[in-house]
């Protein structure tokens, strides 16, 4: 990602190429889901809990991204609540916001900031 | 940091935290104590518990939200004492805190007159979730229901007698007349000749002298000497404030009960405040939400240094009563000084409207709306801000007759302070600022600016014409365009991706759309290509942009596993394929159900077996049945006359031979079709988006019906054709309405806003008004000679394949948070957590 991170831990998450452009995918690291999303239109890579706050549905890395005035977005497959990927926060009006992780991409591989 | 204490969980109390923290946050230590287990929910909506909501939906916030705004919550915790000279109260549980300023919203209870046996089993109250629960669990046994009470509440809870499965109940209203405080009599009895009609029984001018029986009620005795058996009641006679432990702390209350309140809901201890349906102001109780969310901002305003009054609430209300609406506004009973009343009665539809206008015949005072209440709002801003009348005043619960009308007068003549969501006191104003200076274009923008329409919503409709209206007035073009990333509507879309042969949706965004796209304009897009081409959907990186289902070819369910409906074209099965779909179910553990139209829904599939399962399935025969994508779903069809004695023709056969040739395609919205072997109709086609009717010539055709939220039947497009020329009219409806439909627009509703109706689409599709009959017929042989099973290809190429995983890191492993519960010796997904 572009901006500067700095994480303790870094996991090796998966490869950049199993996961689908401008979509999402399912990580699992210890007893979490983190949704993973490869934002290729943007060039860009985020993570969130897989969780969809609004009804507790693993669910988020099932949902379609794009861009909300140019920020970067996910929306819900359940009830098309969308979150910021940037920091989390509900976009639909809601009292809800999910976590974000950093993400780093080194040859191929893709890091999760956990 | 100043000590507030909340007393009270409920809506307002709530609501009275949610503004505190929103104008000021961490600037209060706020404490809230609750009688109940569950933090405050929604109890205007209490009866669609029983209609399928749990008591999660029906949260205001989840308890973590307190956590997050720093708000110390006890529940199930109520404050037993205040002792005002030391400022500290003291709960149940012994917790002792103190406060500098204490805001009481106990609220009410049921008010329950002293009936002789009211104390014996299956005598209800209808207040709590927790009401509920005892309720739904005694209506297991019960069949005859009774309900005390004919106000709002009663109706109500008769409401949840009927959601309960106790079809046989009994209203019964001591007043002459229903909702005695909301309608006047030629009202009530329009509204009690519709609740009759639903299987009610109403009484009025009905005084209950007894509850009979031995340990639990079996029947009720009446003061006229008459009596009804019962075996289940509930009492919704009104409500008694909860001002129990302001007596007890010697705070001044009313005669009758409330907690007396100055204007800006002081009580007699200036440091205690009352708010909601325990408060006293000026002899009034305001046994509505609306008022009490005023009470709660007012006293936050007040405590962050503004000056705000209460000047008694406009209890102007409008409810949807088990289907049916009722609206009252202003003063409805308003009578004499020259003052008219002008009242339309329509018993066969069962629509009644009455306004009140002043001697001057220039203001409207006020008016009762039962049956159809669409001009509630119109009404209630042109009686609030007294707006001058027209010449006619009937025209404004008529319509204007002759002439043209001005459309979206009602909402322009209304002045910058008219209150639009009373629920969070959002004016006219606001929400145009919120469009001209806020920058807000969606209603979704302007709700999170101004909270308008997050409360009942019921202004929404109002708030969206506000915002086209503003956005008019700025000289913005106002057109129906997919989302910010594509300045087209979708048929202009339809348009330019064919011509330009784009395959792809990033294509599509790149050369006709801006930004990064967005769920509401990917499954369009999405849409547009597979109509267009036919292609394999999740192929050329489409998948992404597809809405969940379709991208996982799938119905996602609550819980996230997924339910596979395998095609069953015109409901015809053999035993062997039966026997496979229940060999299928039983290895992989899914629940099985008949669907509407006519084949067998495999739900709680969890999303690593899809593969599996539909290998399983495509061996023994089968195919997709597209349930899952806005697409043609299925052909009913009737027995027909291969078996029926009435049958005129083969309608099985004839759906057969549709369903499979309309299979796949992708169209605005899902397509459901009807085939029905005579003029009985029980294939209910007409209530399809085409339907087909044997008469003793040929085939009658009726398009663009649908059944759903909003029923309409189809309408005759061509009488006695034979089969050909039936599926040349089909193709070319269909392609119709596949380019020319706006996103998630059914034929029904597509039809209705097409200039010119059903004669402008036979003119279309029978006489080839716009030339295109040729080249449709063409794009639907296109789509017959391109169609393929999708599921087939998905487990065949093994790209496709590996995406039907949870974990991409544990490709074995299922999604461990998924549960079940069982019911009926089969599983359910365990209920929303």
């Amino acid at each position: 990602m572009m901006t500067e991170i700095t994480s303790a831990v870094w996991f090796l998450a998966c490869n950049t190429t199993d996961v689908p452009e401008n979509g999402g995918v399912c990580i699992k690291y210890k007893d979490e889901q983190i949704a993973l999303f490869n934002f290729s239109r943007r060039n860009e890579w985020y993570a969130t809990q897989n969780e969809c706050p609004h009804r507790k549905q693993m669910a988020l890395s099932r949902g379609m991204i794009g861009s909300n005035n140019n920020e970067p977005k996910v929306a819900c497959p359940f009830h098309k609540k969308t979150f910021s990927l940037q920091t989390g926060e509900c976009l639909s009006g809601d009292e809800c916001s999910i976590k974000t992780y950093p993400v780093k991409i080194e040859d191929g591989k893709v890091f999760i900031g956990v | 940091m100043m000590q507030i204490v909340v007393i009270g969980n409920g809506m307002v109390g709530y609501k009275f935290c949610e503004k505190l923290i929103a104008k000021a946050p961490n600037q209060f230590q706020i404490t809230v104590f609750g009688e109940e287990i569950r933090p405050a929910y929604d109890r205007v909506h209490l009866s669609e518990f029983f209609a399928g909501k749990s008591a999660d939906d029906l949260s205001m916030a989840p308890a973590s939200w307190y956590q997050e705004h720093g708000i110390k919550l006890y529940l199930g915790d109520p404050v037993q004492t205040i002792d005002r000279s030391n400022k500290k109260v003291t709960s149940f549980h012994g917790i002792i805190t103190h406060y500098d300023i204490l805001v009481m919203a106990t609220g009410s209870s049921a008010f329950v007159p002293s009936i002789p046996g009211v104390e014996k089993k299956g005598v209800f109250i209808y207040r709590t979730i927790e009401d509920l629960e005892l309720m739904a669990d005694w209506a297991k046994h019960a069949k005859k229901g009774a309900v005390i009470g004919g106000g709002l509440l009663g109706l109500e809870a008769a409401k949840a007698m009927i959601d309960l499965g106790i079809n046989d109940t009994h209203v019964i209203e001591f007043a002459s007349r229903l909702m005695p405080r909301q309608i006047d009599s030629a009202g009530s009895a329009i509204l009690t000749s519709k609740l009759e009609a639903l299987g009610l029984t109403i009484h009025t001018s009905k005084n209950t002298i007894e509850i009979a029986g031995d340990d639990a009620i079996q029947s009720m005795k009446f003061s006229d000497g008459s009596h009804i058996d019962a075996d289940m009641l509930v009492i919704s006679a009104g409500i008694k404030p909860r001002d129990e432990l302001a007596v007890q702390s010697g705070l001044s209350t009313g005669e009758r009960g409330g907690i007396l309140v100055n204007e800006s809901m002081q009580t007699s201890d200036e440091n205690i405040y009352a708010i909601g349906e325990c408060a006293l102001y000026n002899s009034m109780i305001y046994g509505l939400v609306a008022p009490g969310y005023e009470m709660a901002d007012i006293v936050v305003t007040n405590l962050l240094g503004g000056n705000k009054a209460f000047l008694g609430f406009d209890m102007s209300t409008k409810l949807k009563l088990i289907g049916i609406d009722v609206a009252s506004f202003g003063n409805p009973f308003a009578e004499g000084d020259g003052i008219r009343s002008i009242a339309i009665e329509d018993r066969h539809k069962g629509i009644y409207k009455r306004v009140n206008i002043s001697s001057d015949g220039k203001t409207l005072l006020g008016g009762v709306l039962v049956g159809d209440a669409d001009q509630y709002n119109a009404l209630l801003q042109t009686c609030k801000n007294k707006i001058i009348l027209p010449p006619n005043p009937e025209d404004i619960i008529l319509g204007a007759r002759g002439g043209d009308g001005e459309p979206g007068a009602g909402i322009t003549a209304l002045p910058d302070d008219a209150l639009i969501c009373s629920c969070e006191s959002v004016s006219k104003g606001d929400i145009c600022a919120a469009v001209s200076e806020g920058g807000c274009e969606t209603v979704d923008a302007i709700k999170k600016c101004t909270k308008a329409g997050t409360g009942c919503g019921g202004c929404i409709p109002m708030v969206k014409d506000l915002m086209l209206y503003t956005m008019k007035a700025q000289g913005k073009i106002v057109r129906t365009v997919l989302c910010e990333h594509f300045n087209f509507s979708r048929q202009e879309l339809f348009d330019l991706v064919k011509i330009k042969k784009i395959k792809t949706y990033d294509e599509v965004l790149s050369q006709l759309g801006t930004g990064d796209g967005c769920e509401l304009c990917k499954p369009p897009v999405a849409s547009i290509l597979a109509s267009l081409w036919n292609e394999n959907i999740l192929k050329k990186g489409n998948d992404t942009a597809q809405d969940s289902n379709d991208r996982f070819l799938a119905n996602i369910q609550k819980g996230g596993t997924y339910s596979v409906v395998p095609r069953i074209p015109g409901g015809e099965i053999t035993p062997e394929k039966l026997i496979a779909i229940g060999e299928v179910a039983k290895k992989y553990q899914l629940y099985t159900k008949i669907t509407g139209g006519q084949r067998i829904d495999l739900f709680g599939a969890h999303l690593s077996d899809l593969p599996e399962i539909w290998q399983e399935l495509i061996d023994a025969g089968f195919e997709s049945g597209h349930a899952y994508g806005k697409s043609l779903r299925t052909v009913k069809s009737c027995v027909g006359s291969t078996w029926c004695r009435f049958g005129l023709h083969d309608s099985v056969s004839f759906a057969i031979r549709i369903e499979e040739r309309y299979r796949g395609l992708r169209s605005p919205h899902k397509l459901k079709g009807g085939v029905s072997g005579c003029i009985r109709e029980c294939a209910e086609a007409q209530s399809k988006d085409f339907g087909i009717i044997a008469t003793e010539k040929g085939w009658n055709l009726y398009v663009c019906g649908n059944g759903g939220s909003k029923p309409q039947h189809a309408l005759l497009l061509a009488s006695d054709i034979d089969e050909e020329t039936c599926i040349k009219y089909l193709d070319r409806f269909l392609m119709f309405y596949v380019k020319t439909a706006d996103p998630l627009t059914r034929t029904a509703t597509w039809l209705n806003k097409m200039e010119g109706g059903i004669a402008y689409l036979k003119a279309v599709v029978i006489e080839d008004a716009l030339g295109m009959n040729a080249a449709w017929e063409a794009d639907m042989v296109n789509h017959v000679d391109t169609y393929e099973c999708e599921w087939k290809a998905a487990i065949e190429t093994p790209e496709l394949r590996k995406r039907f995983n949870h974990f991409v890191n544990a490709p074995t492993e299922k999604d461990p948070s998924i549960e079940f519960d069982e019911m009926r010796a089969q599983k359910k997904a365990k209920d929303w957590k």
